[in-house]
């Protein structure tokens, strides 16, 4: 006898353990759920921590209203099979009376907006931690973040006032009016929650395999047609048919597809193992703008 | 496929980031797109060659002023193991985040410059490492193509290195010479270097033993939740603990004993959402049922009645300062151990650790940033803890400002009378 857990079993327990600490540890904590993979993930992980009981705090999903309708039937879905309270931020409705502004461009991105939504969802929930799927093998600065990360009364990051994390011993102590961010997939890669899928036979939306869209290309990216985001004739742009699959699901506007032929979660993760483009790099127009794109987001206290 | 997980540090420019990107990029961790943007932005400056290193520049500051601030955590895979690194950066006032890395990191990589060998810096890096528990050590002794691949000055880094490491606790300790920057002995065993007959650092980092590190002989189970879902009918006398096993193997039917109280029961199941268990072993996330109705909080713990832990309010332990205002006798501090919280009053400095030398200065009275010493502290309630040399997850603890509630310190529990 060995007693040695596999890689997945340790990441398991390590996210089971820190969202124990949440529901020991705070008042009113609640998890983020976009609908994509890694909420999916952390969803199931929430499931887990909690049993027997059922999952104790509310489901958060900010709703850019450019989303995917495949996410949004998958999310009602497992939101009514678990009997979890949904509580919805609309970005459309923060936009129409007036608090935040859209980029007049045509099918322009409302990824910065979210930030707003969100804060303001959590200020009015009165949550004091957040449950988030960030990973940090998505990007740079998430690299540095804390599992449990600390945001000020404006809900900002301090990259540089972090507190050090030690051992399992996570510190949540905060000032009122102060909440966390908590990541319990930090150390997970994309491989590993693809893994974890197919081990636990977690549902997705359709969208993350392969199927046949009308798509454009633009700047390099696979967008898909649709009432956001349209080919522009004039830029060179056209529509045309191809079979994809996602690697991440967002606001339709700058999510990109991947061309694929992936149609189980077996192929999703050859295909993975072999990638040669970052989950960010092949799908977020967002990212690309400047190398310090999400750190300032981060900062702003997106997700 | 197993996990280990290590903490890198070195001097600036030892190479670390060359390596670690070298590490990426060699075990194809390292997307298309990645490599497009390093290309681009060692083109911007100025660079003849596409800077690995680049690869491991996090935040906006740390580009700016071309310095690591904070501790990055990176992930890659090879067929047999899949690894965590904590990258730590390497300048002085930043012994906190070494600390912080090697706290929950199975090995430790220091880097040295061929040329230069072991500085003040390694030695207080390997000396961090020790008293963080680190049992595996590996110097790369780096930029070997500067001194001709020579086997002298190899073996001369290395004794002066294994001289010092031969104070330390350290047991296993490991000297690769290798060029980051060519690739030598980093993937590959380097063609220029034929006299070594070691292994390269990846092939050591995949093959290191490092199963029986952990402790399965003292049962410990702090309790981390009461589980009691009173709202459902059918689970109305539900009653569970959640938590990690810290330590040792619980196994359903073992008696076990409860503290504070001192109630010995039985493990009737261990159980998970996936169904019951027979046995549960760390790192394992569980819920525990007992065979009596006891009265058991979060902060409990669970062992066996003749393998106990140490309960005191009295404690002895070395710890990493790591707040800009000193730390001085008196003062009372927030603690975390295990799952427990409880309040601290530091009675005594004992002695400030001089890394460097391992001299103890017992004049000390305080303690400044990045400072690590020795003090005496009494809790408001007992804890159950072990020597940390020998339990890493009870032996550990954190001190917290009460009115900034930031981490100051890192503790590492002694022998109550050491
Ligand atoms: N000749 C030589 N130069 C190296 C080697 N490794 C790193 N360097 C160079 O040393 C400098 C510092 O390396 P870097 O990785 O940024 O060091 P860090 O500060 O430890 O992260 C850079 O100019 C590297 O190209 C090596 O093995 N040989």
């Amino acid at each position: 006898m060995t007693y040695r857990l596999s890689h997945l079993d340790v990441l398991e327990s390590e996210a089971i353990f820190i969202m124990r600490e949440v529901v020991a540890e705070f008042e009113k904590p609640a998890l983020l759920f976009s609908g994509g993979k890694d909420s999916a993930v952390l969803l199931r992980l929430a499931v887990k921590a909690c049993w027997p009981q059922r999952v104790p705090f509310q489901i958060v999903h900010v709703d850019t209203g450019h989303n995917f309708p495949e996410v949004l039937d998958y999310r009602d879905h497992q939101v009514e099979s678990l009997g979890v309270h949904l509580v919805v931020g609309s970005v459309q409705e923060d936009i129409d009376r007036g608090a935040i502004v859209e980029h007049p461009a045509p099918g322009a991105t409302r990824n910065r907006l979210q930030t707003f939504t969100l804060l303001r969802v959590i200020e009015e929930g009165g949550y004091d931690a957040v449950l988030g799927g960030g990973r940090r093998d998505e990007e740079k600065a998430r690299a540095k973040e804390r599992v449990f990360s600390l945001r000020d009364e404006f809900g900002q990051w301090d990259p540089r006032a972090q507190r050090p994390e030690l051992w399992h011993l996570y510190n949540t102590r905060h000032q009122s009016g102060e909440h966390f961010r908590v990541f319990p997939l930090s150390n997970w890669t994309e491989l590993d929650i693809w893994q974890y899928i197919e081990r636990e036979s977690v549902p997705l939306p359709e969208i993350y395999f392969a199927h046949e869209r009308e798509v454009f290309r633009r700047g390099g990216l696979l967008l898909a047609v649709g009432p956001y985001s349209k080919p522009r004739a004039d830029h060179g742009e056209s529509a045309f048919s191809a079979t994809v699959r996602y690697r991440t699901v967002g606001d339709m506007t700058c999510t990109a597809a991947v061309e694929s032929k992936a149609t189980t979660t077996g192929e999703v993760i050859i295909e993975t193992a072999m990638s040669r483009v970052s989950e960010r790099g092949a799908t977020r127009a967002d990212d690309r703008f400047s190398e310090a794109a999400m750190e300032d987001r981060k900062r702003e206290g997106y997700f | 496929m197993e996990l280990l997980r290590f903490a890198t540090a070195g001097s600036v420019d030892d190479g670390k980031s060359t390596l670690i990107g070298r590490l990426l990029y060699d075990s194809k961790q390292v997307f298309e797109d990645q490599l497009e943007a390093i290309e681009r932005s060692s083109l911007a400056r100025g660079d003849e060659f596409t800077n690995l290193a680049l690869l491991t520049d996090g935040l906006r500051a740390e580009r700016e002023q071309g310095i690591t601030i904070d501790v990055a955590y990176r992930y890659f895979a090879t067929p047999r193991r899949k690894f965590i690194i904590a990258d730590t950066p390497g300048h002085t006032q930043h012994t906190r985040n070494m600390v912080t890395g090697c706290s929950t990191a199975d090995l430790v990589v220091l880097l040295v410059d061929a040329r230069v060998g072991p500085t003040e810096q390694t030695r207080r890096h390997a000396t961090v490492a020790s008293l963080l528990g680190i049992r595996h050590l590996v110097l790369c002794i780096n930029k070997m193509d500067l001194v001709e691949f020579e086997r002298t000055r190899f073996e001369a880094v290395r004794r002066e290195f294994e001289d010092f490491a031969a104070r330390l606790e350290v047991t296993d300790v490991t000297c690769i010479p290798m060029s980051a920057l060519e690739g030598d002995n980093v993937v590959d065993r380097s063609s220029e270097m034929k006299w070594y007959d070691g292994p390269s650092l990846l092939h050591h980092l995949e093959q290191v033993h490092i199963g029986s590190d952990r402790n399965l002989i003292d049962l410990r189970f702090p309790v981390q939740r009461v589980v009691r879902p009173i709202a459902s009918s059918e689970l109305r006398d539900y009653r569970g603990y959640a938590g990690e096993v810290a330590s040792g193997v619980l196994e359903v039917g073992d008696e076990v004993m409860v503290l504070p109280s001192g109630f010995s029961t039985t493990v009737e199941a261990i159980e998970t959402a996936d169904g019951p268990r027979k046995e549960a072993y760390p790192p394992a996330s569980v819920v525990v049922r007992l065979a009596d109705e006891l009265d058991i909080s979060r902060g409990d713990m669970l062992c066996r009645p003749r393998n106990r832990p140490t309960s005191g309010q009295d404690l002895s332990a070395m710890v990493c300062w790591m707040a800009d205002r000193p730390l001085r006798k008196g003062a009372k501090l927030a603690l975390k151990h295990t799952t427990r919280w409880a309040r601290a009053l530091v009675k005594d400095v004992t002695y400030r650790l001089d890394v460097n030398t391992l001299h103890r200065d017992r004049s000390a009275d305080g303690l400044e940033l990045n400072d690590i010493g020795r003090l005496d502290l009494r809790t408001t309630v007992p804890l159950f803890y072990d020597e940390y040399r020998v339990n890493r997850a009870t032996g550990s603890f954190i001190l917290v400002d009460e009115a900034t509630n930031a981490t100051v310190a890192a503790g590492m529990l002694l022998r109550a009378n050491d």
